[in-house]
């Protein structure tokens, strides 16, 4: 039997929290004062419901691989998150948060982004609730993320650069931060993934859950079984691991892989498996592994997957790893690109090299004959062509 | 009571502090700027642990963060800079951070050091309340160190009265709300609601106080002022701080 997921004060056992300066004190509490009464209103779950099926395209279809099960002696599924709106996960939280934000009053909205594919969404989402928007992103990933740049303009939003510590996103996420520190009144912060102070973790995760809400029905009808043997999931901050493990997280029965990006070998110095080479501390207000020096500075991460590239990890993930009620494994690159090119081929599918991540445990696992196994496929490649061209 | 109280409590309601970043302009002038301060009209001084992440601070202080980290600064060789200098230092000075430096460092070995470098106040803005409470201050007061804590004029009654309870040499009223160095004005009106409370402890005013105008005003609505940003500013690359720092502070306090 799993534990309780939270404690009141946002906890996951040690990890989680929020640490953070009294500056932010006012909008992180009124956020944790409103969040869940909000979500759980009858007006609120209609219209995001409704904004999900009808815009969004939900629910997602759950597909299975013939292709795959025969190679791999299991029967594979795929949760088809790259067929949302916008292309994947992310549009699930963006729009959750911008109807929330809508509902307590405020008119703007600040987010952070690495890759672009969180910043699209948002840009997207505050563009049909009619919220202003501004999108801090490092000025290193602007420069290799034009594609997602322009896209974000073209909805309207505001893309700052982020001219600070290694222009990247955990800067790009302080600048965010800041930006709410200096216009609380009106403005509420998207945080992209499951991290964060309390209650962005588990709002995010709340969010996300509609995945595994709707694998449990697509199951039961497919298999006869609600449960499968394994969800596995790719995982950068963890939010679309989040969403695909919630409903089972109390489960006996399905076991819960999450896939950490290695990058160039998690001994290279080159990666961004946190859990793997990092350790317990403070990153963007919550408690969790980070991967730092023994000076206690955050280090940047490196992976070929600009979506896995964060140095931090959800604190529900630190927690499940701890207490081993999930399994993380590390991917390389290659490893990552090899599993792409293979669902390329096998299945005509061009999975995003974040979500490529998941599928390249497959060679790693031993499965029955009989297992129902789930790979959420996060997000389509559209947005990683050139890499794809470049490698495979 | 130990200097850092009898010195705010003398100076009434113009104490003027200056924040500057340790390892800043260059690795060895933490303690170049400490013997220079230690000969002005400043009444106490707060040095900053380099961080990499430092969300409060606005674009200067991050800046002299990263390049005191790329002159090789770290907590560890803080304390050595302080335990070697401490003697000749007569003003009291603090240590402002944030909390993952001092976990990397270990909540003891911190304190102890603390205590070890001269160091009785730390200032930690993403230390909660009652973290502190629960996992510092049983370790923080074997080594005689207690934390000071931040308030803005946004932060309720309630919670103002329970941070005076804990604190022991001045509470740090922020400006506004609004990060570090920011031309943001100081919110009279909020801060005279916070004056009658009635607290036990002074409070210092920081965040975006760059002259002598806003130090005074920060003396009229409070007890001093710290200066951050205003200050880096004026040291980034100077040539001679002596000269430098000396015509800063005479300029603020006559």
């Amino acid at each position: 039997m799993k534990s309780e997921t939270q404690t009141s004060h946002g906890f996951y056992g040690k990890f989680g929290g929020a640490y953070i300066p009294e500056l932010l004190f006012n909008n992180v509490d009124e956020l944790q004062k409103n969040y869940e009464r909000i979500m759980r209103s009858g007006e609120f779950k209609k219209q995001l419901n409704a904004l999900l099926k009808d815009y969004v395209g939900r629910p997602t279809p759950l597909y299975f691989s013939e292709a795959l099960s025969e190679k791999y002696k299991a029967r594979i599924f795929l949760k088809r998150e790259d067929l949302n709106h916008t292309g994947a996960h992310k549009i699930n939280n963006a729009l959750g948060q911008a109807l929330l934000a809508k509902m307590m009053g405020k008119r703007k909205i600040v987010a952070e982004t690495g890759a672009g594919q969180h910043g699209v969404a948002v840009a997207t989402a505050c563009t049909l609730l009619g919220l202003s928007c501004v999108v801090f992103m490092g000025e290193t990933d602007i420069a290799r993320q034009a594609p997602n740049v322009a896209r974000m303009k073209m909805l309207g939003a505001t893309v700052v650069a982020s001219m600070s510590g290694t222009r990247t996103l955990k800067d790009a996420t302080n600048d965010a931060i800041r930006y709410w520190i200096n216009h609380a009144d009106d403005t509420h912060y998207i945080i992209g993934s499951v991290v964060g102070p309390h209650p962005y973790p588990d709002m995010v995760a709340r969010f996300q859950a509609v995945i595994s809400k709707e694998l449990k029905a697509q199951l039961l009808k497919q298999t006869g079984d609600a449960e499968p043997d394994y969800v596995i999931a790719c995982v950068g901050g963890g939010s679309n691991a989040a969403g695909a493990f919630y409903h089972f997280l109390k489960s006996k029965k399905t076991k819960l892989i999450g896939t950490e990006a290695a990058g160039k070998g998690i001994n290279s110095h080159q990666t961004a498996a946190t859990l793997m080479v990092g350790s317990v501390g403070i990153i963007h207000g919550s408690k969790t592994y980070l991967m730092q020096n023994k000076d206690g500075q955050i280090t940047e991460p490196y992976s070929i997957s600009a979506g896995l590239d964060y140095p931090g990890i959800g604190p529900l993930h630190a927690w499940l790893h701890e207490t081993k009620q999930a399994k993380y494994y590390a991917i390389t690159d290659q490893e990552a690109l090899d599993a792409a090119r293979e669902l390329i081929r096998l299945d005509g599918i061009i999975p995003a090299l974040e979500s490529a991540h998941a599928f390249a445990v497959l060679p790693k696992m031993k499965f029955k004959p009989t297992d129902v196994v789930v790979i959420n496929l996060s997000g389509r490649g559209d947005k990683d062509l050139d890499t794809y061209l470049k490698f495979i | 009571m130990n200097t850092l109280q009898q010195t705010i409590l003398t100076n009434k309601n113009n104490n003027l502090s200056v924040f500057f970043t340790a390892g800043f302009p260059s690795f060895e002038s933490t303690k170049e700027i400490l013997e220079i301060l230690n000969t002005t009209d400043v009444d106490f001084i707060e040095i900053g642990i380099p961080f990499s992440d430092p969300l409060a601070d606005g674009p200067v202080i991050q800046h002299s963060s990263t390049v005191a980290l790329h002159n090789g600064m770290t907590l560890e060789r803080l304390f050595d800079q302080l335990v070697e200098i401490k003697d000749q230092i007569s003003k009291p000075y603090l240590l402002m951070g944030y909390l993952n430096s001092l976990l990397a460092f270990g909540i003891e070995n911190f304190y102890r050091k603390c205590n070890e470098s001269g160091v009785h106040h730390i200032i930690m803005p993403d230390l909660p309340v009652n973290e502190y409470l629960e996992e510092h201050k049983p370790i923080a007061d074997k080594y005689g160190v207690s934390p000071v804590f931040l308030i803005t004029p946004a932060t309720s009654a309630a919670r103002i009265k329970e941070i005076d309870k804990i604190s022991k040499a001045f509470i740090y009223l922020v400006s506004g709300n609004t990060t570090t160095g920011n031309d943001s004005s100081i919110q009279t009106e909020a801060i005279q609601k916070i004056r009658k409370l009635h607290l036990k402890n002074p409070l210092i005013i920081g965040f975006g106080i760059k002259n002598k105008s806003d130090y005074s005003a920060a003396c009229k609505l409070g007890n001093g002022a710290i200066i951050g940003s205003a200050f880096i500013n004026k040291i980034s690359g100077s040539t001679d701080l002596q000269n430098d720092i000396q015509e800063f502070i005479s300029q603020i306090k006559e």
